[in-house]
């Protein structure tokens, strides 16, 4: 049942409205970043109170204003949006946190423009997350490329400038070039752009031009990181870490994957996906982006960067799931949302904090920093764990779920290629969590005195690592909606 | 009732207070100004009275002297020329109050001249507009182009000279050209009123003269509005010309010329002439295509900000004329609603290439680098207006570039779709190279404190309208059905 | 085809005039050369419009009483005509003043040197 609520759009403006707040306040960092605090508690307690609502398979919409004939912008929160935006919205309460700790720490400037491009990006994430069409989508995917762009070049060198030339290249490009394209020709054909369970295109045109359209769509939104146009992710790991964290891990990335699902869930829907095949092509495809970016993971000395190439790699794992067109299959695409954000925000935190504390950043000068920074090193094992798949952490469940929908779909070749990525996983993770705690301290460490990094850089990982766990325990909240989320769609 | 004179006093205002403007200007030059936002302001008023009267009551025609249509002159307005008519006049009022402070400083001692040939501009493109009498058309045609050619050569540097001179030369074979065509279509019909001539050619559609008429005036036209391959007079006109002449140039008179292109194409001649007998609007959009892709290509190339927003404006009109050639319903709403669209962004980027011209004398894109720190309220504006070129949603841009998309596709014309998205591609090059130059520091240095520098920003009478203007590149791309409703009543006059 | 190339000649001998001139305005090298050039094409279109308005053994429009049945040539082109001419006129006037402009400037009036001095 579709209920009339302004809750969607309201969740959208509080981090817009809240962004000249915190530029209002920039004289006084404390006001602003206290800004930053409520704006981020507000916005989850919006987001959450849409829980019950989904969950009971209602879903809201709010029609903002009509663009022109035809065109609305729309909103509209069922279950996949809301579960999307919980999760960015509770990562962002805790990366705010970490940023007021990361950013204060290391001095850096432009504090105003940070926080301020940060809340508008959240803005667009929520706006991603419950765009009623593709148009609203497309809206709020543009804003969100436009609004991190400073968060990427926010070190303003030559080196940032060509990161943030490569970042809009590729996301604006692609959008323009393959999205906005796809978006006029399902106009054309289907009439309309509205989201809907079951799709819309399903005999609007010959299987050709629909398989055209689906591969523009694929190839426009690249923030989803699939091979070949993954390689603005790496080089945007320029970025302070925090922002690699939240909008590399989680918002920016997780709107690409979020967006192809909506793509094809509800403009292709599960039918026409299996009658043209599509399904099994995708994951194929993306089996290719899985196991490579891994190997490409392997050789990476930069702790970031290494994480970058892991979440290429943990990105694909959403979209195979998806493409499954099983229920298990999809379960576990949709969970590995949630899951990988979880833990790959741990991941981050911890890089940031080991560079915060000692300013390291390769990977083969980290022999026995876990003997100084014990909570941290923690934390990153437990993230570590959690993208191998080994309980009790999070990473288990949905992986679980993706092999278990591999086997419904008979197909052996998946499992494989999924078994061998948690080899790949634990072969790039592993060594790490090894060097830190079991190496002796290299003698380069001996000049300076290595310690923890400040509380309000630890809390946030420690929470987060905490949350991956509580994750494995008790998924329920997650795994209902993702639950709901199935039922709409193959029931649609 | 004076309102129903409006139509003449259209024209009578500024063409009154351009002959006094010399006099007025030698009791005090600064009067100038004042006499010319007058006058545009009582213009703008009246066309939006206009506007709203044809919206109401349909067709408006003015009989000049009263005479009786065809014997005498008549002023005919409908949808399509209010619609431009508003678009002109209130472009012209933004870039007139802008021009105070740079027109001092750019032509201190030519003020007086610069204010009498300006008005004279106006009421020319005003003139084109309004006529519904086709050597009337000419004479303001030509009233127009002779206060343009002298408003390029008042430009400071010597290049403004040769410019000027290419351009006269290439503007009178245009001029010329459509008056021979003139004189074809009065050899046939013996009439020279718009209404009456497209009642009276149908029948003569087989006349190897009629046709001779429509290449003339397609050739003449294209001149004019700057249709690649003929624009060559373009880009060194508006790059040397001063600011505030490049900006009026580039957003109203290749407009207006493109609306008279139309104009005939659709009035004088017919939809069922010009795209089922002759299929010239194929011939169009063919060209038009190409317009769009070298005319980026080209601008990608420019390192003078203003020569590159030049280039841009010929991929521009490349869109405005894709959307007539491909001639659907869907397609001309986006050609039209290019018109308004590209005037409004066309005038802020020219307004803000001027503004850093008035404040640091940087025309070079390498040297925009870090103006955000002195002027960030201009490199706001300019942004919006670029990324709103680029087709940003939310943005004018986005909306007529989603209508031509879409009267391509609707087609089946999968090239002219492709071209409009590689041209934005082409156009997210150039405009993000300036953007980038603007919001990167001059060297390295870390601020440590936000807003500690000193800002450089303009006087108020420029920054206003700019930021006006770019704020309606926003409000217009949200609110799109406003100018959507005038729009889609044209398209359906035109071809529905 | 005689006739028909000698019943129109005075359409030929615009059409020729008209080709001279354009020809002038593009390939001349010397500023003032063009705008002759201009000035020619321009004429030949006031031909061509003073052509279309004659009617065989017309005479010159002036009606009065008891004159009706007499064949007058059509005013209406010349009417038009006499604001072409102003028109030309104005547009010889302001290129011929931007040319001398251009000489103070630039010293020459040859395109191609002018086109050397501004790539300096």
């Amino acid at each position: 049942m579709e209920i009339v609520s302004i809750k969607p759009l309201l969740a959208i403006l509080v981090s817009l409205v809240g962004s000249g707040l915190i530029i209002a306040s920039s004289r006084n960092p404390n006001l602003r970043e206290g800004w930053t605090i409520l704006i981020s508690l507000a916005k989850f307690a919006i987001v959450a109170s849409m829980v019950p609502t989904v969950l009971s398979g209602n879903k809201m919409v709010y029609t903002l204003i009509e663009l022109f004939p035809g065109i609305e912008i729309k909103f509209r929160a069922d279950a996949f949006g809301v579960f999307f935006a919980v999760t960015a919205s509770f990562l962002w309460i805790i990366t705010s946190l970490y940023s007021i700790g990361y950013m204060r720490s290391l001095n850096e400037h432009s504090q105003t423009r940070y926080f301020a491009a940060f809340a508008i990006a959240l803005s667009a994430t929520i706006g991603i997350a419950f765009a009623a069409n593709l148009v609203t989508l497309f809206m709020f995917y543009e804003l969100l490329t436009l609004v991190t762009f400073p968060l990427v070049t926010h070190k303003d060198t030559p080196e940032a400038r060509q990161a943030g030339r490569k970042y809009l290249a590729y996301l604006l490009g692609t959008s323009i070039a393959f999205q906005l394209f796809a978006i006029v020709l399902t106009y054309t054909f289907a009439g309309t752009l509205e989201f809907s369970e079951g799709g819309i295109l399903r005999g609007a045109a010959p299987p050709l031009v629909l398989t055209l359209i689906y591969f523009l769509f694929i190839a426009g939104f690249a923030k989803a990181a699939i091979m070949p146009l993954h390689s603005w992710l790496p080089t945007a790991m320029i970025a302070p870490t925090p922002v690699s964290a939240l909008l590399h891990a989680v918002a920016v990335v997780k709107a690409g994957v979020f967006s192809i699902l909506r793509i094809i869930f509800y403009i292709y829907g599960v039918d026409l996906m299996s009658s043209l095949n599509l399904g099994i092509l995708t994951a194929y495809f993306v089996s290719f982006t899985i196991i490579v970016a891994s190997l490409f993971a392997l050789t990476q000395d930069n702790l970031k960067l290494r994480l970058a190439y892991s979440t290429i790699s943990q990105l694909s794992y959403v979209i195979l799931g998806a493409a499954l067109l099983t229920t298990s299959g999809m379960i576990g695409g949709i969970m590995h949302i949630a899951v990988h954000a979880f833990s790959k925000i741990t991941l981050f935190f911890c890089a940031g904090s080991i560079y915060v504390a000692s300013h390291k950043t390769n990977i083969s000068e980290l022999s026995g920093i876990g003997k100084k920074m014990p909570l941290t090193m923690l934390a990153f094992t437990v993230g570590s764990l959690s993208m191998v798949g080994v309980p009790p952490v999070a990473g288990f469940i949905s992986k679980w779920y993706l092999l278990l929908g591999s086997a419904e779909a008979h197909n052996m070749l998946l499992i494989i290629v999924l078994l061998s990525s948690s080899l790949l996983n634990a072969a790039y993770f592993f060594p790490i969590v090894c060097k830190a705690f079991f190496e002796e301290p290299a003698e380069t460490f001996d000049g300076e005195e290595i310690k923890e990094a400040p509380l309000f850089v630890v809390i946030p990982l420690i929470l987060t690592a905490i949350g991956s766990i509580i994750l494995f325990f008790y998924p329920q909240p997650f795994l209902r909606i993702a639950y709901v989320v199935v039922q709409n769609v193959i029931g649609g | 009732m004076i309102t129903e004179h409006f139509p003449i006093l259209l024209i009578v205002v500024p063409l009154t207070s351009a002959l006094s403007t010399p006099l007025i200007g030698t009791l005090n030059k600064k009067y100038c100004w004042y006499t010319a936002i007058f006058s545009i302001s009582l213009s703008l008023f009246m066309s939006l009275y206009i506007l709203n009267a044809v919206m109401h009551t349909g067709r408006i025609s003015y009989w000049l002297g009263n005479w009786e249509p065809p014997y005498g002159i008549e002023y005919a307005i409908d949808y399509l020329n209010s619609y431009v008519l508003v678009i002109v006049t209130f472009i012209a009022l933004a870039v007139t109050i802008y021009s105070k402070w740079s027109v001092e400083k750019e032509l201190p001692e030519k003020t007086v001249l610069f204010y009498t040939v300006y008005l004279l501009l106006i009421t020319g493109l005003l003139g084109i507009t309004i006529t519904g009498d086709i050597f009337n058309l000419y004479v303001f045609l030509e009233i127009t182009s002779l206060s343009a050619y002298t408003l390029v050569a008042i430009g400071k540097k010597r290049n403004a000279l040769v410019a000027s001179y290419n351009y006269a030369i290439l503007g009178t074979i245009s001029a010329t050209f459509i008056l021979i065509a003139i004189g074809y279509l009065y050899m046939v019909t013996g009439t020279l009123n718009m209404a009456d001539l497209s009642t009276k050619l149908p029948p003569l559609y087989d006349s190897k003269v009629v046709l001779t008429a429509l290449a003339f005036f397609m050739a003449g036209f294209s001149i004019k509005v700057a249709l690649f391959p003929l624009h060559v007079w373009l880009p060194d006109a508006y790059t040397h010309a001063p600011s505030v002449v490049s900006a009026i140039l580039a957003a109203t008179s290749t407009k207006v010329a493109a609306y008279a292109m139309i104009r005939v194409m659709f009035t004088v001649f017919s939809p069922e002439f010009i795209i089922v007998r002759v299929n010239i609007t194929h011939i169009l959009s063919w060209i038009a295509a190409f317009a769009i892709i070298v005319g980026s290509v080209l601008a990608i190339a420019q390192v003078d900000i203003k020569k590159m927003l030049a280039y841009s404006s010929v991929a521009q009109i490349g869109y405005i004329m894709l959307g007539i050639g491909l001639s659907t319903k869907l397609s001309v709403t986006g050609g039209i609603l290019h018109i308004l669209n590209h005037a409004l962004m066309k005038a802020t980027l020219f307004l803000v290439a001027g503004a850093v011209i008035y404040k640091t004398g940087i025309r070079n894109i390498e040297e925009y680098r870090g103006l955000r720190r002195e002027m960030p309220l201009t490199m706001l504006a300019f942004t919006i207006a670029a990324l709103s070129m680029i087709g940003v949603p939310g943005t004018v841009g986005f909306v007529s570039k989603w209508y031509l998309l879409l009267g391509a596709l609707h087609e089946g014309k999968w090239v002219f779709a492709l071209v409009l998205i590689l041209s934005s591609l082409l156009m997210l090059v150039y405009f993000w190279r300036v953007i980038e130059n603007i919001y990167f520091p001059k060297m390295h240095v870390a601020v440590a404190m936000d807003g500690g520098d000193k800002k450089k920003e303009l006087p108020y009478t420029m920054l206003v309208p700019i930021l006006i203007l770019a704020l309606l590149c926003i409000a217009l791309g949200i609110l799109a059905f406003i100018p959507l409703k005038i729009v889609g009543m044209i398209s359906q006059m035109l071809v529905g | 085809m005689i006739e028909f190339i000698l019943g129109k000649y005075n359409y030929w001998i615009y059409i020729i005039l008209m080709m001279i001139g354009f020809y002038a305005m593009i390939a001349k090298n010397n500023l003032v050369k063009k705008i002759i050039g201009m000035n020619i094409f321009q004429t030949a279109v006031f031909l061509f419009y003073i052509s279309i308005g004659d009617v065989k053994g017309g005479t010159a429009p002036i009606v009065w009483e008891g004159m009706e049945k007499v064949i007058y040539v059509n005013p209406v082109p010349h009417v038009l005509i006499l604001t072409a001419i102003v028109v030309a006129v104005s547009t010889t006037a302001v290129t011929l003043a931007v040319v001398i402009r251009i000489y103070e400037e630039f010293g020459t009036i040859e395109e191609d040197r002018i086109l050397e001095a501004l790539e300096d």
